[in-house]
């Protein structure tokens, strides 16, 4: 099967008064369908940029990336980015509405995700009246609703609480397993990655090469809370860790 | 039910609530009683200080003379007119500058020397060369309340979270899309403070005008006072003044609740 995302020698430099920064260099990743794929690296070493490009809202300076045909995108941020005027619902339907797709259909579609992980009971409510993990959920589907096949997710834990951290963590892997999307995520959180994905990419410093790719198998892979307990764990813990090269 | 503890503090509350209201009033009462005392016991020469008494008679006196009316009206009228002009444009020009980076960096400096230029400075010019009339006055008060809300809805624009905005690129939303779902109802809070100091503004330039121009209105009503040393007129002028002033507030903040449904 052709690979749904193909990323060829991607190069990024970006351009200010103070001078040039090349962000990445040399990135290349083929992409299975189904599977989900963590970028770690040191901070500041262009993770985000990789993601940006992907996304369209950075342009690359060099490199191809292919994506396969009518395969879409969706893009999840750290910060949830809800609008304290809508309710919930309306928060959701935001990008069906910039799309102009508003159907019956798609509307049935949020609401039927809405309900399948647990909020309901909030689809009229404001969003200043939620946590911040059922925040992150909301933002999680109103990325759903436009039925993207690929996910971003730009460290989309970092804002919360470590316990709410965990629990949201393995909601949104159930949606995303459940709802059968392939997913590249950002996160410094190495047992993050570890535990939630197929593939974890190991980032140099700046500008952002590949160092390593480490495929996950968990002799009882379940959810991310549960891979956490598994005996391979702590071996590619280490063994990231170490590549990670990480001075105090 | 609330436990005794919850009900107690409610109770304090409410007693706060009443203390901080009868000394608005008493505040005003005793300042009313206080001046009439010193009046009464020619304590204050009321030829130049006025005292409530003669500020009531004269109220009445205008009533009963027919133009009384009309001269408020004229003032509420032209901060009307003003005001809104005055909004409208200045949201529109925001928002060109906002949709053209360009043309803001270019249009900023200018901006700058306007809105600190004391803009009575103006008033002679204006009435050189749109005559001494309503339009003069709604000209001046319209160039002082334009300037305050470009600068204000602007920079309300500046304000809206960046990520907001890259959440919108991120959904495909054109400029058109970003600016009509995002930075409009974002920079509701500024356009809310934008309204109120304008509704200011505008009776500023309004009386300021009246005040050069010197045919009608509250400001004539006042200048034409001081010019002929009846210091009842002017109080008077000042006293109906407040009371324009505080309506047209309030009017404001009543959109502001109208507007302002969430949180
Ligand atoms: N818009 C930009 N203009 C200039 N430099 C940028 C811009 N965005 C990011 N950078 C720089 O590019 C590098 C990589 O940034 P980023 O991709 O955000 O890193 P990460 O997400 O891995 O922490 C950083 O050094 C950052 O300062
Ligand atoms: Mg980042």
């Amino acid at each position: 099967m052709e690979p749904i995302l193909k990323i060829d020698h991607l190069k990024k430099i970006y351009h200010n008064r103070q001078g040039e920064t090349l962000a990445v260099e040399d990135f290349s990743y083929e992409m299975e369908e189904g599977e989900f794929v963590s970028i770690v690296g040191p901070s500041g070493c262009g993770k985000s940029t990789i993601l940006s490009i992907l996304c369209g809202l950075e342009v690359k300076s060099d490199g191809k990336i292919n994506i396969r045909d009518n395969v879409k995108l969706g893009y999840m941020l750290q910060q949830d980015g809800l609008f304290p005027w809508r309710t919930i619902l309306d928060n959701c339907l935001l990008g069906l509405e910039l799309q102009h797709q508003l159907t019956e259909e798609n509307k049935e579609y949020v609401l039927h995700l809405l309900e399948t992980y647990g909020l309901k009971d909030f689809i009229n409510s404001y969003p200043s009246s939620l946590s911040g993990g059922m925040r992150q959920r909301v933002a999680l589907i109103r990325t759903l609703a436009t039925k993207p096949d690929i996910l971003l997710l730009d460290e989309p834990f970092s804002a919360l609480d470590y316990q709410t951290r965990l629990a949201v963590s393995d909601d949104v892997f159930r949606i995303i397993k459940g709802e059968k999307k392939s997913a590249i995520m950002v996160t410094h959180d190495l047992s993050e990655a570890i535990s939630m994905s197929d593939k974890v990419i190991v980032l140099s410093k700046r500008p952002a090469t590949i160092k390593n790719i480490y495929p996950i198998i968990m002799t009882n892979q379940s959810t991310p809370i549960e891979n956490r307990k598994c005996k391979e764990f702590a071996s590619y813990y280490d063994k990231i860790w170490k590549d990670l090269d990480f001075h105090v | 039910m609330f436990s005794l503890e919850h009900q107690n503090y409610l109770k304090k509350i409410r007693r706060e609530k009443w203390f901080v209201l009868i000394c608005q009033v008493a505040i005003i009462v005793i300042f009313l009683i206080v001046w009439q005392l010193l009046a009464d016991f020619k304590l204050i020469n009321t030829f130049i200080f006025s005292s409530p008494k003669d500020v009531l008679d004269t109220i009445i006196n205008l009533h009963n003379t027919n133009n009384f009316y009309q001269h408020i009206w004229i003032t509420v009228y032209e901060t009307i007119v003003s005001f809104t002009m005055g909004t409208l444009l200045g949201c529109v020009i925001a928002t060109i500058l906002w949709w053209n980076k360009i043309l803001y960096r270019i249009c900023d400096p200018y901006l700058t020397i306007l809105n600190s230029l004391p803009k009575v400075a103006l008033g002679p010019i204006i009435i050189i060369w749109s005559g001494a009339g309503m339009k003069s006055i709604i000209l001046m008060a319209l160039f002082i309340s334009v300037i305050i809300t470009i600068i204000n809805v602007y920079q309300g624009f500046m304000e809206v979270d960046a990520t907001k905005i890259k959440l919108m690129q991120s959904l495909g939303a054109t400029k058109r899309q970003i600016y009509l779902k995002l930075m409009v109802p974002s920079s509701i809070g500024n356009f809310i403070s934008a309204l109120k100091i304008n509704v200011s503004m505008s009776l500023i330039g309004v009386i300021m005008g009246e005040f050069l121009v010197s045919k009608e209105g509250i400001g004539y009503l006042i200048m034409y006072g001081s010019q002929v040393f009846n210091l009842d007129l002017v109080i008077t002028g000042i006293f109906i003044l407040c009371i324009v002033a505080t309506i047209m507030y309030y009017l404001v903040c009543y959109v502001e609740k109208k507007l302002i449904k969430y949180d």
